[in-house]
């Protein structure tokens, strides 16, 4: 196989590596961020809470940031188009995402009611809507988004954003990824905390889990029924990277199942994320918050890598100029660029998963409220 | 207003926003390693005291400092999609570099400085901060390489097969001197501007006689740290310059004001000027002679060229760039080889073309007469100067700051080296007043920086009108005013933060037993001193 094709795959890989991380780590804080005001009832409950993230929701938010470097790197098209396509809704994003970092380091600095309880509607707003539109975005490109090009590389956007927002397809896929977060923020709360924070956690978090697996099974039905993309004439894996003149695309019902027919062994990805979106409830119910932490974690790894698998080799597809849809290989950085990404991702991943893991041993066990309340630093 | 102008007044705020809290992030953390490291080689608890202590206001900062880093992660993509698209091979790898080396890191160890002192030894705590600081330090270094390639492309060659500036050096672009020198000017800078918030609050202590064995010594350790780095920022802001003497002549001649290609070695430096970009001459100007040709080329006899002659200069480069545009578009929409060949012919200027789109008739070059031809390219050629009158002003601004600051450090060490602050309150009184200073300074460097790059997103390559996303007014409208709303109560909220935890002091309040709930912990506290000079 030629080298540039196969760094192209690599990246391919990454990205859905990087997505799962995103959705595991940072979905997890934000679950924790949105059940802060249900599973905690009183003032120091809800510190019990955050501080049992305290530690490491700074280290989980860079996955987002590198989410974003990486494909603004390795998929420069699809950053630049992606991002300006989905421009009021990343904006959105982008405004409830960045109250967060505040909130946490801001909240308890103050000892007055009015000044907490408002940063934890920001935790509710920079829990829920975040992981929402992260899924959505998800639903959305499945559907395909409606842009084209111009001669000189420049997007045109050809919808608005109001169907981005209310689609349907779109909605069920953001409430899925909201529901895994509750999961996983449920798991990190019986992991880290006391009763009866990790009662309450056990039980909306298991239901959450539950949740997960019946949309994500409705959504694999509606993907299978839903008009998915496919080449009509022979595509160059190894071309170079510009979305115009490419190969033609046709829009199909049913096409998002040809990877599927074509390499059964790919029916793993939803098996695997349906198990785990079944089991990890199981796990939290049996008062098990680690299996059941890594099983949710086993949930977003299959649910990112179905829809991988399902759309590969297109990332996002146009449904106005079909033939200048964004795909793994005419989207990506050149063949320099890749290898010398890899070369630092070969090199710096391993310490990044080395140190956070440690960083998390260093940490570990329940939150104790006496030490809190002491603790000059905690939140 | 156009969606251009919309788009680059929100990048601009939203960067110069979180500029604010990046110099403090990166100066502090370099700061409590060095206390922590004097804790665990004395072993005297004020130190860990000192730590804890400006590790809180570092805390507060660092959270928005993270937060508005986020908007800057998303800014290229949501409204700059044509440069992210023109750039993203070569300028995306180092903030992908910058996310997994430098920030993880930074972020991984922030955590555990703040939460880890009961459950780490000394030396690993040690460590843990030191991690802190290198990481915050080394993600400068990639966001500056990210940055020097937007003022001096190198490392990357424009491909027209993909419409697009494509990565061919990692040495070149790492090793760029206008990136390695800003790199160390900037976060030197940092360290400025965090020596003198620890040395004004200390001084608000010693005046109002509280913590002072705390207040005495942090005064003194940021006093020095000040003196060191504003000499420093000073020496590496000068390496700077003689790097866009060589690299962007454009920047250079606007920040001197120099309308002129210069006389060595009589050219005086103008002081005081009020350059006008219409007229390009100074209503009136006062400077010193000889200063100019060695402060710059430091040489006695190397000219420095003018505003007027680099505009002569760029005229040939946009009648070419013209023919080198229309050349790409026909290749990229016929694919003939004669137009490839055409376009290799006067590729290096395809930048001055691009940015006489900006003239042509529907900015479309194609539609240019024969006629209209030595118009535009007069326009084209004028519009490579940057605004004169703001990057004069902002160097000078940025420059006196920068002089003032080792006064006040140098003063500060001296006084407090020989034990007499107490009896010299106005210098303690200046360095509380000067806290904010060394920030604004940074902000003008980056006026000077960015504003000295126009009319380019890429220097030479790609002209910022046409960098920008293809959004609607409306589009821009909301996301500004969202920003404005949502950065305002942010910068609120910071300063009242960081005002009561200075006001509180070291120590912090009496620890509230477990349990007792919010009641009766008011927010009061007496109004202290700076509260009262910073109204």
């Amino acid at each position: 196989m030629e080298l540039y094709v196969a760094l192209k795959l690599i990246w391919a890989v990454l990205l859905g590596v990087l997505l799962t991380g995103l959705g595991v780590m940072v979905g997890m804080d934000m679950g924790v961020g949105t059940l802060l005001r249900f599973v905690g009832r009183t003032d120091d409950e809800r510190r019990a809470m955050l501080n049992a993230i305290g530690p490491h929701w700074d280290g989980n938010q860079v996955w987002f940031i590198l989410g974003g470097g990486a494909v603004f790197a390795a998929f420069p098209t699809l950053y630049a188009t992606s991002f300006s396509v989905f421009y009021v809704v990343m904006i959105l994003l982008l405004f409830s995402m960045i109250v967060r970092p505040l909130a946490f380091e801001y909240r308890s600095k103050v000892p007055a009611w009015r000044w907490r309880e408002t940063w934890d509607w920001a935790f509710l707003i920079s829990g829920a809507i975040p992981m929402f539109v992260f899924g959505a975005a998800f639903g959305n490109v499945l559907e395909g988004v409606a842009f084209h090009f111009a001669w000189d590389g420049q997007y045109f956007q050809d919808g608005s954003f109001i169907w981005y927002v209310l689609n349907p397809f779109a909605i069920l896929c953001g409430a899925m990824s909201v529901a895994l977060s509750l999961h996983q923020g449920g798991a990190m709360v019986m992991l880290r905390t006391e009763d009866p924070m990790a009662t309450r956690a056990k039980r909306i978090g298991s239901v959450a889990g539950w949740v997960a697996a019946l949309l994500f099974a409705i959504g694999g039905v509606w993907v299978a029924r839903m008009q998915g993309y496919a080449f009509t004439a022979p595509v160059d894996p190894g071309m170079a990277a510009t979305p115009l003149h490419g190969p033609a695309v046709a829009r199909q019902a049913g096409a998002w199942l040809a990877n599927f027919h074509a390499y059964p062994e790919a029916w793993a990805f939803p098996a695997i994320g349906l198990l785990g979106m079944i089991l990890g409830p199981v796990a939290l119910r049996a008062g098990r918050p680690a299996i059941g932490w890594w099983l949710g974690a086993l949930a977003w790894v299959g649910t990112i890598f179905t829809v991988g698998a399902a759309m590969f080799p297109f990332l996002m597809p146009s449904t106005t100029a079909p033939s200048e849809s964004l795909t793994v290989w005419n989207a990506s950085g050149s063949q320099y660029n890749l290898t010398w990404m890899l070369v630092f991702a070969l090199i710096f991943t391993p310490a990044v998963i080395a140190y956070t893991g440690w960083a998390f041993r260093v940490m570990r066990g329940t939150v104790k409220t006496d030490a809190m309340t002491h603790d000059d630093h905690s939140y | 207003m156009s969606v251009v102008d919309l788009s680059r007044l929100q990048f601009a705020l939203t960067a110069l926003y979180h500029f604010l809290f990046v110099p403090l992030t990166l100066g502090l953390s370099v700061m409590l390693a060095s206390m922590e490291t004097v804790y665990v080689i004395t072993g005297k608890p004020i130190y860990k005291e000192m730590v804890l202590f400006w590790g809180k206001l570092f805390g507060i900062n660092f959270a928005l400092g993270v937060a508005t880093g986020l908007t800057m992660e998303f800014e290229f993509g949501t409204n700059w999609s044509m440069y992210s698209h023109f750039v993203g091979d070569v300028f995306g790898t180092p903030l992908a570099i910058e996310g997994l080396m430098a920030f993880f890191m930074e972020s991984t160890f922030v955590g555990l400085m703040f939460f880890g002192w009961d459950r780490l030894s000394r030396p690993a705590h040690l460590a843990v901060t030191y991690l802190v600081a290198l990481g915050s330090n080394l993600s400068a270094l990639w966001i500056l390489i990210a940055n020097g390639f937007m003022q001096d492309p190198v490392g990357a060659k424009f491909d027209p097969v993909t419409m697009r500036m494509q990565f061919t050096s990692i040495y070149d672009l790492i090793f760029s001197p206008d990136a390695q020198s800003k790199f160390v000017h900037t976060s030197i800078a940092g360290f400025v501007c965090a020596a003198m918030l620890v040395m004004g609050v200390s001084a608000y202590y010693l005046l109002g006689r509280r913590h002072r064995e705390f207040a005495a010594r942090s005064f003194r350790m940021a006093a020095l740290f000040g003196v060191i780095s504003s000499l420093a920022v000073i020496t590496l802001g000068d390496a700077l310059g003689r790097a866009d003497y060589l690299l962007q002549s454009t920047k250079i001649a606007a920040i001197e004001g120099l309308w002129h290609t210069s006389k060595p070695p009589y050219e005086p430096w103008k002081i005081v000027a009020l350059p006008n970009d219409r007229t390009q001459k100074d209503l009136f100007s006062i400077g010193i002679p000889y200063v100019l040709t060695p402060l710059i080329t430091h040489t006695l006899t190397q000219p420095i060229p003018g505003i007027l002659e680099l505009e002569q200069k760029a005229k040939p480069r946009v009648a070419k760039g013209i023919a080198a545009v229309l050349a790409l578009k026909d290749y990229a929409t016929t694919g003939d080889e004669a137009a490839l060949a055409a376009f290799r012919k006067n590729e290096k200027d395809m930048g001055y073309g691009l940015l006489a789109q900006r003239y042509a008739p529907g900015q479309d070059l194609a539609k240019i007469t024969p006629a209209e031809l030595p118009g535009i390219v007069e326009r084209t050629a004028r519009a490579t100067t940057p605004n004169v009158f703001v990057e004069f002003w902002a160097f000078r601004v940025m420059m006196a700051l920068g002089f003032a600051f080792l006064a006040v450090f140098a003063f500060g060490a001296y006084y407090s080296l020989r034990n007499r602050l107490e009896r010299h309150p106005m210098v303690m009184r200046l360095a509380m007043w000067a806290i904010p200073l060394p920030v604004l300074a940074s902000e003008f460097g980056w006026i000077v920086a960015e504003n000295g790059r126009q009319p380019w997103t890429v220097f030479g390559w790609l002209p910022t009108f046409q960098s920008v996303s293809t959004h609607s007014v409306g589009y821009m409208i909301f996301s500004l005013v969202g920003f404005v709303l949502l950065y305002s109560s942010f910068i609120a909220a910071e300063l009242y933060l960081m005002f009561r935890v200075a006001r509180i002091g070291p120590g912090g309040p009496a620890p509230r037993p477990a349990g007792a709930g919010l009641a009766g912990a008011g927010l009061a506290g007496a109004p202290g001193l700076a509260e009262k000079i910073w109204q």
